[in-house]
C-alpha cells in the first residue's frame, strides 16, 4: 500500500525534477532549479513522509538482506551489525564500532560489504571497483541495505559505540585527515566545513567539526540526493567529497573513510538518526 | 609584523594557547601522539591505502609538499619564523610573464573564473582547458549571483587600488601562489601547483584590475 503511493509519487517526482534539470545550462539556472525542487520536495515530505523516494531503495535493501545470494547462496540475516547476530533495529544509531571478528572499527557499508563476504562468499575486492552509482542510476546493493538499516534507527539518537580505545584512534585517525591538507588545491575538508554560513558558490557547507551543526545533518544519510535522483550513502558522500578535493577515488570501506565516518558521526552524537534524509 | 594580517581563520584562544605551551616546551602539536592522535607517518600510511591502484603523478597528490606540510602541523597558524619561511618559499616560486605585462583579456578570465573544470578524476583526459573557479569561494561581478563565500568579496577591487600597477602585481602574485600575502592561505596555489597557466593567469588579473571589467563597473 504504501510502496504504491511511494513509487507514484516518486514517479511524477522524478519527471518534475527531469523536466526541470534538463533545460537550463549549468550553472547559476541549474542551481536555482535544483533548490526550488528541492523545496517543493520537502513540502511534499512534510505533508506525506512516504513520499521520500530512498524508501523504495530501502524496501529494495530490506529484500536484499533476506534473499539467499552470492557463492554461498546465503542470506544477510544472520550479520551481526554490532547488536548481535540479525539484530537490526537500532543497530544503525550505535555505528560506527569496532568488531571484534573482523578486528577493526566498522561503519555500516562496511560492516555490510564484510558479511557479503563472509555470509555470502562475495568477492569483495570485485565489488568496490566500483560501487557508488553515476547520477540517475540507482544506489547499489550495499547503499540500498545501509539504507534499510539506517532507516531501522530512525527517530533514535545517535550514540556510536566509540568511546574504546580502538574508537578514540579512529575518531582522532578521522580528525587528523579532516584537516590535512594536500593536493594540487592544497584542499582538507576543513577548507569548506570549518566555519558556519559559509557557501560554494550557493551550495551551503556545513560546519562539520561543530557538534550543533553536525547533528543536523549527520543523521540523514544515506540521503536522496535531488541533483543526482538517487540515495548517496556516507561513503559516496566522502568519495564525491574527494573528488572535490581533485584527490583520486577513495577506496570504499578503507580505514581512511571509516575514520573520516567515525569523526563525523562522534560529532553528531546526541543528533537524531533521521534516515533516509533528503538533499540538494 | 604578521600579527596584524587577518589569519585564514580564527581558532579558540584554548587551542593557540595549548599550542604555544607545545611549542614552548620544544613539541611540536602531534608530538604527544598518545594523548594528541595519530603519528605524521600513521596518518600517511592510512592515506596512502584509502587510494589504491593510482599511478605516479596522481599518488604524487597524496603527500603534503613543504608548504601544506607546515600549514597542517599548525593548523593553517605557523609561528613567526614559520611563516616568515613559507612566505620567502612561496616568493621564490612565483614565475612571471617574459613581457612584464600582467594583464590580458579581462573577458577569457571571467570564462576562467566561473568554471571549476580541471582536475578531478572525471576530468580526464582533459575535454577542455582547466578553470580558477574563483566565483566557488568569491563575489566578483554584479552579475553573477551565484558566487560562495570562502572568500571576501571582490567586486570593484581594481577601482579600490585605484588600478595601481603595485595592485597589479599584488593580484597577480596573490593568484600565482597566495602564501606570498598570507602564509597557509586557503586559496589554492593557481600558479605554483600548474593549475592555470601564465596567459590564463594574466586574462583573470584583468578581470579584477582592468577599468574596463565588469568587476570594476
Ligand atoms: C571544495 C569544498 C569541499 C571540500 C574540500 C569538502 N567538501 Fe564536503 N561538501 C562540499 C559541498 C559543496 C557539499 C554539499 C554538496 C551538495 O549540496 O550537493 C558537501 C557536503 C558534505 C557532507 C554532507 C553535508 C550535509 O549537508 O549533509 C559531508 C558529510 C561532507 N561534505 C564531508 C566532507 C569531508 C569529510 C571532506 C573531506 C574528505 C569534505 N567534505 C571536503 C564541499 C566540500
Ligand atoms: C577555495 C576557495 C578559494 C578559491 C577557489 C579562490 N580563492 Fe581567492 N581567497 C580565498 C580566501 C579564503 C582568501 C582570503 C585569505 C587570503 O587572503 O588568502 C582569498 C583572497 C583572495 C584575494 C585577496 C583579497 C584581499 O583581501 O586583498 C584575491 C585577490 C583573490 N583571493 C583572488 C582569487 C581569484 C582571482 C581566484 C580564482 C583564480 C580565487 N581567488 C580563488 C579563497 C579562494
Amino acid at each position: 500500500m504504501h510502496k504504491l503511493m511511494t513509487l507514484a509519487l516518486a514517479g511524477s517526482l522524478a519527471a518534475a525534477f527531469t523536466l526541470s534539470l534538463v533545460a537550463p545550462p549549468a550553472g547559476a539556472q541549474t542551481e536555482e532549479e535544483t533548490q526550488r525542487g528541492l523545496e517543493r520536495f520537502r513540502q511534499m515530505l512534510r505533508e506525506d513522509p512516504w513520499s521520500n523516494p530512498a524508501l523504495l531503495d530501502a524496501d529494495r535493501g530490506e529484500m536484499l538482506w533476506a534473499t539467499p545470494a552470492g557463492p554461498s547462496n546465503a542470506t544477510l540475516e544472520d550479520c551481526d551489525l554490532g547488536l548481535g547476530p540479525g539484530v537490526v533495529d537500532g543497530a544503525f544509531a550505535q555505528l560506527p564500532r569496532w568488531f571484534e571478528d573482523a578486528g577493526r572499527v566498522m561503519d555500516v557499508e562496511t560492516r555490510i560489504l564484510w558479511c557479503m563476504q563472509e555470509l555470502q562468499g562475495f568477492d569483495v575486492a570485485e565489488y568496490v571497483k566500483k560501487p557508488h552509482p553515476s547520477g540517475g542510476q540507482p544506489v547499489k546493493d550495499v547503499g540500498a541495505i545501509a539504507t534499510w538499516i539506517a532507516n531501522r534507527s530512525e527517530g533514535e539518537a545517535f550514540a556510536p559505540a566509540l568511546d574504546d580505545e580502538a574508537g578514540r584512534q579512529a575518531v582522532a585517525m578521522g580528525e587528523a585527515l579532516f584537516n590535512r591538507r594536500s593536493g594540487p588545491f592544497d584542499f582538507s575538508c576543513a577548507t569548506c566545513h570549518a566555519a558556519s554560513g559559509q557557501r560554494i558558490r550557493l551550495q551551503e557547507l556545513p560546519y562539520l567539526s561543530d557538534p550543533a551543526e553536525a547533528q543536523v545533518v549527520v543523521g540523514e544519510w544515506p540521503a536522496y540526493r535531488v541533483s543526482s535522483t538517487h540515495v548517496m550513502t556516507m561513503q559516496h558522500r566522502m568519495y564525491d567529497c574527494y573528488w572535490q578535493m581533485r584527490m583520486p577515488k577513495l577506496e570504499m570501506g578503507s580505514e581512511a573513510s571509516v575514520a573520516l565516518i567515525s569523526y563525523l558521526v562522534d560529532k553528531a552524537a546526541g543528533g537524531d538518526v533521521a534516515a533516509p534524509g533528503i538533499k540538494r | 609584523m604578521h600579527n596584524e594580517i587577518q589569519r585564514p581563520f580564527s581558532r579558540t584562544f584554548a587551542a593557540a594557547a595549548l599550542g604555544a605551551a607545545l611549542l614552548a616546551a620544544g613539541l611540536a602539536p602531534g608530538a604527544l601522539a598518545q594523548d594528541a592522535g595519530p603519528t605524521q607517518a600513521q596518518v600517511d600510511a592510512v592515506v596512502e591505502a584509502a587510494f589504491p591502484g593510482i599511478d605516479a603523478e596522481w599518488a604524487a597528490r597524496l603527500t603534503p609538499d613543504e608548504t601544506m606540510r607546515q600549514c597542517n602541523q599548525f593548523g593553517n597558524m605557523p609561528p613567526d619564523d614559520v611563516f616568515e619561511e613559507i612566505r620567502t618559499r612561496a616568493a621564490s616560486t612565483i614565475v612571471y610573464p617574459d613581457d612584464g605585462v600582467l594583464m590580458g583579456s579581462w573577458e577569457n578570465g571571467e570564462k576562467l573564473a566561473q568554471s571549476g573544470y580541471g582536475m578531478r578524476f572525471s576530468d580526464y583526459p582533459p575535454r577542455r582547458e582547466s578553470g580558477g573557479n574563483c566565483y566557488a569561494c568569491h563575489q566578483l561581478t554584479p552579475q553573477e549571483v551565484s558566487y560562495g563565500t570562502l572568500g571576501p568579496s571582490l567586486m570593484g577591487y581594481g577601482k579600490l587600488y585605484d588600478f595601481s600597477e603595485e595592485a597589479v602585481k599584488a593580484a597577480y602574485e596573490k593568484i600565482y601562489n597566495p602564501h606570498v600575502a598570507l602564509p597557509c592561505s586557503m586559496m589554492p596555489r593557481f600558479g605554483a601547483n600548474a593549475v592555470l597557466t601564465i596567459d590564463q593567469i594574466k586574462d583573470i588579473v584583468a578581470l579584477l584590475m582592468d577599468p574596463a571589467s565588469p568587476v570594476n563597473q
